[in-house]
């Protein structure tokens, strides 16, 4: 199923974009396995998830956990640990 | 009582921030603005934020402490995009009907916006440097201590 991948911060610099609809297989399930599908996209990815202790993530803007599962997410947002106030 | 939350491009004024909060019954308005320092040479501030989620992001916030604290009035005010030493950032401020309850509401909002909303910072100093500011330990403690009371 289509899903919006959104990206914030040095993850969007690395990967050169700040959004993406991909369609991942349906054994791509968590989180984490949506960074190892994503990583095999090209270099940019790879270097945005290398450290995953430095990546949140959001799904359908809640935050959520790298494990968490994205059946049925409409949006899933990759970033930075957040640094607003 | 409805929190008053905007996301903005444009300044503020603290002082105005404030008098909006002076609300028929309240005794106490406590208030936090945050203002962009310039050390070590910092020439400019760009703030990134995720727009679809920010607001209901500050509205979880803005929930929570009102449900912690008996509040009259609540705004939290944040500037996106780019600025300068000097400039100010952010404004959080409550009114109660007593000092305690709004002193501490402005301090969780602060310490929890901190942590839980999603915006990211990137530094531009005189030297031509560029960096994303690192989440620091201290935010998520301070954060942790209000998990307890």
């Amino acid at each position: 199923m289509a899903v919006e991948i959104l990206y914030f911060a040095w993850v969007r610099e690395a990967i050169g974009r700040d959004s993406e609809t991909v369609e991942p297989p349906d054994d791509v399930n968590t989180v984490e396995t949506l960074l190892d599908w994503l990583a095999g996209r090209g270099s940019g990815y790879m270097e945005a998830f290398a450290d995953r202790s430095r990546l949140r993530v959001a799904i359908d803007q809640q935050f959520s956990g790298l494990d968490a599962s994205i059946a049925g997410a409409g949006e899933i947002a990759l970033f930075p640990p957040v640094t607003g106030g | 009582m409805t929190p008053e939350i905007r996301v903005q491009a444009e300044p503020f004024d603290p002082m105005t921030e404030a008098g909006r909060l002076e609300v028929s019954g309240i005794g106490a308005v406590a208030t936090f603005t945050g203002i962009v320092r310039g050390e070590e040479g910092l020439e400019s501030l760009e703030l990134e934020h995720y727009d679809a989620m920010t607001r209901s992001a500050l509205e979880r916030i803005a929930a929570d402490a009102a449900g912690r604290w008996a509040l009259m009035a609540l705004s939290i005010v944040h500037r996106v995009g780019r600025m300068v030493p000097g400039d100010r950032i952010v404004f959080v401020g409550a009114a109660a009907q007593h000092r305690s309850e709004a002193i501490d509401a402005m301090h969780f909002v602060i310490d929890w916006l901190k942590t839980d909303a999603p915006f990211w910072k990137r530094e531009t100093f005189a030297d031509g440097r560029s960096v994303w500011v690192e989440a620091r330990e201290t935010d998520a403690a301070q954060r942790a201590r209000w998990l307890n009371i």
